[in-house]
């Protein structure tokens, strides 16, 4: 085994593969220097163990101590018990093992399926250890931050990561947005997928801010001009911030189907009845019927129409209003002069990254109509392509990672089997489409839905609720709680799922200052140089 | 080596010896690391117990000094006294040393009356005193001795022969916490006796 780094800091004393392994420090080692989310490695007689620390505890082997405590201004004292008897403790959740077996010879590191024998030596794992488990910054794994306390780099496995739907979760504040466009970056510097950003709050296309710095910090079009395109649903606001947009988004009300306005039931306020009266006024008018119902006069004439359909007179005026609401939105208008999927999926084709930006239209409802219609079309066309590539010849399109916020709004238990959001995430990426969810509050998300997210990455979260659902189904989950809990409060996450071989939390990688920019532009240049290298070696 | 001999063994046991001094008075400390030989053995023990009393069991002595001016003039007027008086210390063994080994741990055979007892040169202390292991034989010194009292003064004796004493009474702080877990009170008493 390769050569130690860091000291000694204790030795396991007990423990079960369930819970994890409790490690008494020696004397040298002080509990103020362990913090919880660090990771160690356990020298076992037959492999080596590579875990978390998890909490972190001050132990007296005689209770009179903690009755009658010496005196703190007694040095000699303090300095006879300190490792003696009175003692610090850890409790740590192995998570990996490295080499001892064939298997992990070969495939790297194992889970664990035992625990460290008695008397194992307990150090902190060093930076190569880490690298050993999350492997190095390469043309597939992105830089996404350091773990706790560390200098190593923490890389992700883009290519790996977007096979599989993902979420981003945080209370307000904890550093989402800034987490996704890294992410973001991350993605379209290192795996093949292209993305589709619905961005409520315009911070993803062109500029977004940091409320800690108080500045402006860049978003993806200003580092990647070639490879992002910002497409937004209110053209003067865009303008007036500076932001050079690509394309103006209409929505058609003849695009609008009965299943777009089921599915906004909730925040239009629609009653049961309402919502039935949608497929009936679809059935009878045709593309063009919402417009037809709002133009249908207050007249005898109008009620024999609904009664004709069974239509409750109460029912058509809560619809009129919830459709109002629709047609009040500026970007609605009664045809769309050029068709919004069709534009995006060209884009999309030429492996272009579209940021759909909303402008001053912040509210839910736009968010979710608009977001809602576009997923669902542009979804169908890439099953149809993907269906076409499997019977023909034809190239399979390539992978989309479709960003939507509020996550809870389009996936709780509600509406998900409604929303194009819900199959996408329960169908895994059977059509090459996967999801990145951000949400403050995953505990409204659909069960379901949240256990299909291949890899999670969570900033700190308070609600219980929320911290369950989150944590939900991983083993170590109360250990992990507690690493929870303790994440700062701001630009620190947990990760774990598919992408990682174990649970890490790290800092987020720093975002905003010209360093961390040209940083990212490095970054690029190792993938053009792969490709170029690749190139070169083939042709 | 002969000039330093303070007494001689005058009842001997397993576990200890007791010795008289030479000259009245001449005690050595209590605690202090002294030995006697039994070739090829070294017998390793501390003073336990001191004490000056009567030669003859039955005969106490009587008080006499009422009508001198200082205690030194009682012993001139009653030269005698140095004769029917004598200053005795118990031993507890707690090692020997055969081939120039250390062992802290009893001998085979106790020491032979008449064998001299000396007091250990700082050298002696430092080589002896390289491990705690005699502290466990301390420990279980007996009803008679007044052990917190004794491990404290050894200890205090033995680090006045050590380079470096404070680290070495943290270091024997140490090892006592682990020998007396569950006994706080103990362990306290010993280590504020430490200083
Ligand atoms: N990686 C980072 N680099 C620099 N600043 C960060 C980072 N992450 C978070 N911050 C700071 O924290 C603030 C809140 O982050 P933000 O991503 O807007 O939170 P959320 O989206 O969860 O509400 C930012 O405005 C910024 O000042
Ligand atoms: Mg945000």
């Amino acid at each position: 085994m390769e050569e130690r780094t860091n000291p000694l800091l204790g030795t396991v004393v007990a423990g079960s593969v369930e819970k994890g392994v409790d490690i008494r420090l020696d004397a040298h080692a002080s509990v103020e220097d362990m913090v919880v989310g660090r990771y160690v490695t356990i020298e076992g007689k037959k492999r080596r163990f590579f875990g978390m620390i998890t909490d972190i505890r001050l132990g007296v082997t005689d209770e009179d101590i903690s009755m009658s405590p010496p005196d703190a201004s007694d040095p000699f004292m303090v300095e006879v018990l300190d490792g003696t008897a009175t003692y610090g403790a850890l409790h740590v959740l192995p998570m990996l093992t490295i080499g001892g077996d064939v298997a992990s010879i070969i495939e790297g590191p194992q889970p664990v399926k035992t625990v460290p024998s008695h008397f194992s030596r307990v150090s902190l794992a060093s930076e190569q250890d880490m690298e050993l488990v999350f492997g190095k910054e390469d043309s597939q794994r992105f830089w996404i931050g350091n773990p706790l306390d560390m200098e190593t780099k923490l890389c992700l496995n883009l290519e790996e990561l977007v096979k599989r739907s993902n979420g981003i979760f945080g209370k307000s504040g904890t550093g989402k947005t800034f987490l996704t466009r890294l992410l973001l970056i991350g993605m379209l510097q290192k795996s093949r997928a292209t993305n589709l950003i619905f961005d409520m709050h315009n911070e993803y296309g062109w500029e977004g801010s940091s409320e800690s710095a108080g500045r402006k910090v860049k978003a993806l079009k200003q580092l990647f001009p070639e490879k992002v395109a910002v497409f937004t649903l209110d053209e003067e606001n865009s303008r007036r911030r500076g932001v050079s947009t690509d394309f103006t988004v209409r929505i058609g009300f003849d695009e609008i189907e009965p299943e777009d306005i089921a599915f906004l039931r909730q925040t239009l306020n629609l009653t049961e009845a309402a919502t039935e009266a949608v497929y009936q006024l679809r059935r009878r008018f045709g593309r063009d019927w919402i417009q037809k119902s709002l133009d249908l006069a207050d007249a005898d004439e109008t009620r024999d129409i609904l009664q004709s359909m069974n239509i409750h007179e109460s029912s058509f005026q809560n619809l009129r209003r919830g459709l109002a609401t629709i047609r009040r939105l500026p970007f609605i208008v009664s045809k769309a002069p050029v068709d919004a999927v069709k534009t995006i999926l060209e884009y999309l084709d030429r492996g272009m990254n579209v940021v759909l930006e909303f402008g001053r239209h912040m509210d839910i409802t736009a968010y979710m109509l608009v977001a809602n219609m576009l997923a669902h079309r542009i979804y169908r066309r890439y099953q149809e392509k993907t269906e076409a590539s499997m019977a023909g010849n034809v190239a399979p399109p390539k992978p989309l990672v479709i960003t939507i916020e509020e996550a809870h709004k389009f996936l709780n238990r509600e509406v998900a089997s409604l929303t194009i959001f819900g199959t996408i995430a329960r169908e895994m990426r059977k059509y090459n489409v996967t999801l990145l969810v951000i949400d403050q509050r995953p505990s409204a998300i659909d069960e379901e839905v949240m256990s299909q997210l291949g890899t999670k990455i969570t900033c700190l979260l308070d609600n219980e609720k929320d911290i369950d659902s989150v944590l939900a189904g991983i083993s170590g989950k109360n250990e992990l709680k507690t690493v929870l809990a303790r994440l700062a409060p701001k630009q620190q996450a947990l990760i774990f799922g598919h992408a990682v071989p174990m649970p890490v939390p790290i800092r987020t990688r720093e975002w905003g200052t010209e360093a961390s920019y040209k940083e990212f532009a490095r970054g690029l240049d190792v993938r053009q140089q792969a490709e170029k290298d690749i190139k070169e070696l083939f042709d | 080596m002969l000039k330093d001999k303070l007494g001689e063994v005058i009842e001997s046991s397993t576990t200890g010896f007791t010795a008289e001094c030479y000259e009245l008075y001449s005690l050595p400390p209590f605690g202090s690391l002294v030995k006697t030989a039994d070739p090829p053995v070294e017998i390793y023990g501390v003073v336990c117990q001191a004490g000056t009393s009567s030669i003859e069991p039955g005969r106490r002595p009587i008080a006499r000094g009422k009508d001198e001016e200082s205690e030194a003039e009682i012993y001139s007027a009653n030269p005698q006294l140095w004769k029917l008086l004598r200053s005795e210390f118990r031993v507890l063994v707690i090692g020997h040393k055969q081939d120039g080994t250390v062992y802290h741990y009893l001998p085979p055979k106790p020491a032979r009356i008449h064998a001299f007892v000396n007091l250990c040169s700082p050298e002696e202390v430092k080589q002896f005193s390289r491990s705690f292991d005699f502290l466990d034989l301390l420990m279980n010194a007996g009803p008679q001795v007044p052990v917190e009292e004794l491990v404290s003064a050894t200890l205090r004796q033995m680090s006045t022969a050590q380079e470096d004493q404070r680290s070495f009474l943290v270091a024997a702080g140490k090892e006592l916490t682990a020998l007396l877990g569950g006994e706080f009170t103990r362990l306290k008493a010993i280590l504020t006796r430490l200083k």
